[in-house]
């Protein structure tokens, strides 16, 4: 089912949302470098891979982040749990 | 346009809510039995808060012309305990044959955990021998997908299942697909922060279409929003989508799977 909106209206919309979460998302960065002490952890890493698929190509990011951030599913499961 | 908010919390709501969806055309909740935010001590706090439920509640609603159904379960995050789950279980027949009880639910997964996963199954058996519609919390973040293909593996083994009788909830991007492909009804729970928003709910529906998904808030003790399905109606008409597309996912379709249960006894505006 199509939106029923051009992309450049689209982008008209969301523009401004856009540049906020992202300036937002900037400062968050810069304030966990300010802060006292170093970030080693797999979050940060998390993060480092979600700003790689954005800037790839589409479609289905906002899929591919869920998953990004997804633990692993093992279909063995019931086996392992005696099922 | 009236609505239905298909799962939403109301016991944690105040009355004032309750008030403001009725002016907003809220017409029907569902309202699953879930987690308090605490854990409870005994038996006798899950039959309390059935009754709750299935007593107290409905007349609530009815003071603001809203009709109120529950579904009767135990939650994910209290199934750990299975001794004390199976108590729990023992007390849900009595409450599934109350008039406004649409069936077993919200039940599922939290952490993924062998005892849940054993909870489930007990609670699964209940409703495929009293024929019941189930209703499925899916996990929060992380352990979703997850949660969510070891629900749908589950319900898939199990041959006495009739999936148009089920809702796999709070669904999102990586999730939706599995569910609606498998012939479930697929919830989008708009819920800050840790689910979908009104926009990514609207993106989905372009996406997959909207038959077989449901819209709702969850709204519960937590930050939310009581009148998020509202808000994905605005955000639907923002975008152009007609009239007839809107009523049918926020009406239409919550009107169908709770029609799939024997105590529905809806009553339209008109005839009011
Ligand atoms: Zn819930």
């Amino acid at each position: 089912m199509p939106i029923p909106l051009a992309a450049t209206e689209v982008l008209d919309r969301e523009f401004l949302t856009v540049r906020e979460k992202l300036l937002d998302l900037a400062a968050t960065l810069d304030r966990i470098d300010r802060a006292e002490g170093v970030v080693d952890d797999d979050r940060m890493e998390k993060i480092r891979q979600s700003l790689q698929l954005l800037i790839g190509d589409g479609p289905d990011r906002a899929q591919r982040l869920q998953r990004l951030f997804s633990l692993p599913y093992n279909e063995g499961w019931q086996a392992d749990f005696g099922l | 346009m009236y609505f239905f908010d298909p799962h939403i919390h109301m016991a944690a709501r105040t009355t004032d809510d309750f008030a403001t969806m009725a002016k907003m055309d809220c017409l029907v909740v569902g309202e699953p039995a879930f987690w308090m935010g605490y854990d409870r001590s005994g038996t006798n706090s899950f039959y309390d808060y059935f009754r709750q439920l299935t007593e107290w509640e409905p007349k609530r609603a009815a003071n603001h012309g809203i009709q109120h159904y529950a579904w009767m379960g135990i939650n994910a995050k209290e199934a750990e305990d299975v001794g004390f789950a199976r108590e729990v279980i023992a007390l849900l027949p009595e409450f599934l044959d109350r008039p406004n009880v649409l069936g077993i639910g919200e039940i599922g997964l939290h952490k993924c955990t062998k005892n849940e996963v054993t909870t489930l199954l007990g609670l699964i058996d209940l409703a495929m021998a009293r024929e019941e519609q189930m209703l499925f919390h899916t996990p929060h973040l992380e352990d979703k997908y997850l949660g969510t293909r070891m629900i749908l593996d589950i319900l898939r083994a199990d041959s006495r299942v009739d999936r148009s009788r089920v809702c796999i909830d709070h669904c999102e991007e990586h999730t939706i697909r599995p569910a609606l492909e498998e012939g479930y009804w697929a919830g989008i729970t708009l819920y800050p922060t840790t689910k979908a928003t009104p926009q990514r709910a609207a993106d989905m529906i372009e996406v997959y279409g909207p038959e077989r998904i449901l819209v709702n808030s969850s709204a519960d003790w937590g930050p939310s929003d009581p009148l998020a399905v509202r808000r994905f109606m605005h955000e639907m008409r923002r975008r152009r989508h007609p009239e007839s597309l809107i009523r049918r996912i926020v009406y239409d379709n919550p009107l169908e799977f709770f029609r799939g249960s024997r105590n529905f006894r809806f009553v339209p505006p008109e005839q009011d």
